[in-house]
């Protein structure tokens, strides 16, 4: 006996058929407030037209908290222009975006990398892009680089790079650089990597960020609150938990795999740790937004991926909200 | 025929949840309603097993077959082959595809790809007007013994201009797969199953024409999401997706669909 058939496009789902038409912007927000509005207007999309026209999925306001600006040192990306990867953030529903830059990686002058980064930020637009500053604790004098993104900057948080700028997360330095960084309330953003290791460059070939000892790192450090970037490529299961479980500690979901990966994640993790992240323009922006709608979720954790955990969070560390 | 239909060329039972072959198929089905994608091929069973015996090729697409015969409105089958045991390999394509509802083959990492031991199941193949799918990768941290690489199925493609070949990934190292594969016009490039860069689609499309691209997940390791975001999100014009989405796959299995009396 054969099982009953799921039809094609169910249209069941809070959030209905990925490949719905544009709802416009101006639409959308004016919606955006009230969950039962947004979820509302999806159905009612998806119920008008249930087949794909390739057009962009929207799926909501959205803050983006893993993006980069400036130039990946290995390809000319389709969105690496700011301007463009602005379109293309508000085309998809963003009200803000957290911003490291590509530079950070290899330059050594991250004085000049973050007045750029903070300045490109600027020409954004009304808080649209909110800089994460490169700091790398292996430098002389970093502390003055951190000293310079909370209090000269103004920015809301860092950005480290523990693989690319060469130490481990058990140095000295690493703990007293969230030392500070929790003293000052500023996120910290650690990314474990930034490609597939598989097809790295012969003469850049970086091995991802060993977590093993940040459990530990986080427990001594009170008040520090650290975003994850990339991280669900290598981090899984048990040591997952345990970090999550260590302190304020959050994840994207960028490079989150398999299908259903969101609602396996939310297995796991609970949602209110768990932020919206595309790392585009190195990735198609696409991907993060589709995996919204792959899994079954509630509207509830819904809105508090897309927007609300990462608006809270910065809240907490005195960010004006995103509009 | 619904020709802006969804057609996904690489998905797997193993890695998704259930119990029995066609309750992962269902399952996988039930993402793919809610991502808009009408049909699945489906390769290899609910446990990966790179250098199968005759015994394990044959429960292999056993387990396949269940699952596509529970949804064949949905789902169509490729034979998973060893070239190690070519007789073996034969038997299963003429069980499986001339015998069988299965319109494919998968080759993954037994042996490399421009073995001669290939010859015989490719000229099989293509006289059964089944489409190969063959995995191939560049990895800078070194490829698996058996495992192939672009380079390896172009000379493939060159003993067997009448073959249809699909290469699974692109070779991974997409930037260099897709050069590699270029001078072959019976090779697609695959996009799925590496991280979604952007850029891929662009580049595929503009060194291979549109008509030569393929959209497939590679899911349940992957998800549906970041592979159709490939598509989706590329700077490509609307025509060149739809082909990409499907057009091209309904083109490479309209002649055994029609063999088969398969209706679409």
């Amino acid at each position: 006996m054969k099982t009953a058939r799921p039809p094609i496009g169910n249209r069941q789902s809070a959030i209905g058929n990925p490949l719905l038409p544009l709802l416009s912007r101006r639409s959308f927000l004016s919606t955006a407030g009230a969950a039962s509005g947004l979820v509302a207007s999806l159905r009612a999309a998806a119920a008008a037209k249930p087949h794909h026209d390739l057009a962009l999925p929207t799926v909501g306001p959205l803050v983006d908290v893993n993006l980069n600006l400036s130039r990946w040192p290995l390809r000319r990306l389709p969105a690496d222009e700011t301007p463009v990867l602005v379109r293309k953030l508000r085309q998809c529903g963003a009200v803000q975006g957290w911003a490291g830059s590509f530079d950070g990686l290899l330059h050594k002058d991250l004085g000049a990398v973050n007045a750029r980064l903070a300045d490109e930020c600027r020409r954004a637009g009304r808080a649209f892009l909110l800089p994460f500053g490169m700091v790398n604790p292996m430098l002389p004098d970093w502390e003055e680089e951190l000293r310079r993104c909370a209090e000269a900057r103004r920015m809301p948080g860092i950005r480290l790079h523990p693989n690319y700028h060469g130490y481990r997360l058990d140095h000295p330095a690493f703990a007293r650089l969230l030392q500070l960084a929790a003293h000052r309330r500023l996120i910290v953003q650690l990314a474990l990597v930034m490609e597939d290791e598989r097809m790295m460059h012969p003469l850049l070939r970086v091995e991802p960020v060993d977590t093993a000892p940040l459990a530990g790192v986080v427990r001594q450090t009170p008040g520090v609150r650290l975003v994850l970037l990339n991280a669900m490529r290598t981090l899984r299961g048990q040591a997952l938990r345990d970090l999550i479980a260590a302190g304020e500690v959050y994840v994207e979901i960028s490079m989150l795999e398999g299908v259903g990966g969101l609602g396996n994640l939310l297995a796991q993790v609970p949602v209110e740790r768990v932020l919206f992240g595309s790392h585009a323009p190195l990735f198609y922006l696409e991907s993060a937004l589709l995996k919204l709608k792959e899994s079954p979720l509630l509207p509830g954790q819904l809105r508090a991926i897309a927007s609300g955990n990462a608006r809270r969070l910065s809240a907490e560390c005195g960010v004006r909200s995103a509009e | 025929m619904n020709m802006s239909e969804i057609w996904d060329v690489h998905c797997h039972l193993s890695g998704v949840p259930g119990s029995t072959p066609e309750a992962r198929l269902g399952k996988l089905l039930e993402y793919a309603d809610r991502m808009g994608i009408a049909r699945l091929c489906v390769f290899m069973g609910m446990q990966f097993v790179e250098d199968p015996s005759p015994e394990q090729m044959r429960q292999q697409n056993d387990e396949v077959l269940r699952a596509v015969r529970q949804f064949s409105d949905r789902a169509f089958g490729f034979v998973y082959l060893n070239p190690n045991h070519t007789q073996a390999s034969l038997d299963e394509l003429d069980r499986c595809v001339r015998d069988g509802p299965m319109v494919g083959v998968k080759l993954w990492v037994a042996q490399h790809c421009n073995r001669p031991e290939l010859d015989p199941l490719i000229a099989r193949a293509t006289e059964l007007k089944a489409i190969v799918y063959q995995h191939t990768w560049l990895k800078i941290t070194g490829n698996l013994t058996g495992e192939s690489t672009p380079a390896d199925l172009a000379e493939l493609a060159q003993r067997h201009p009448q073959a249809t070949l699909i290469c699974g990934h692109s070779g991974g190292d997409w930037e260099q797969g897709l050069r590699t594969i270029r001078p072959y016009r019976n090779v697609l490039a695959e996009l799925g199953g590496g991280d979604p860069a952007a850029g891929f689609t662009e580049m595929a499309v503009r060194e291979l024409g549109a008509e030569r691209v393929i959209y497939g997940s590679d899911v349940g390791g992957r998800s549906f999401a970041s592979q159709l975001a490939k598509v989706l999100g590329a700077n490509v014009p609307n025509a060149a997706k739809q082909l990409i989405l499907g057009g091209n796959l309904r083109r490479l299995l309209a002649p055994i669909l029609k063999l088969k009396g398969v209706k679409l």
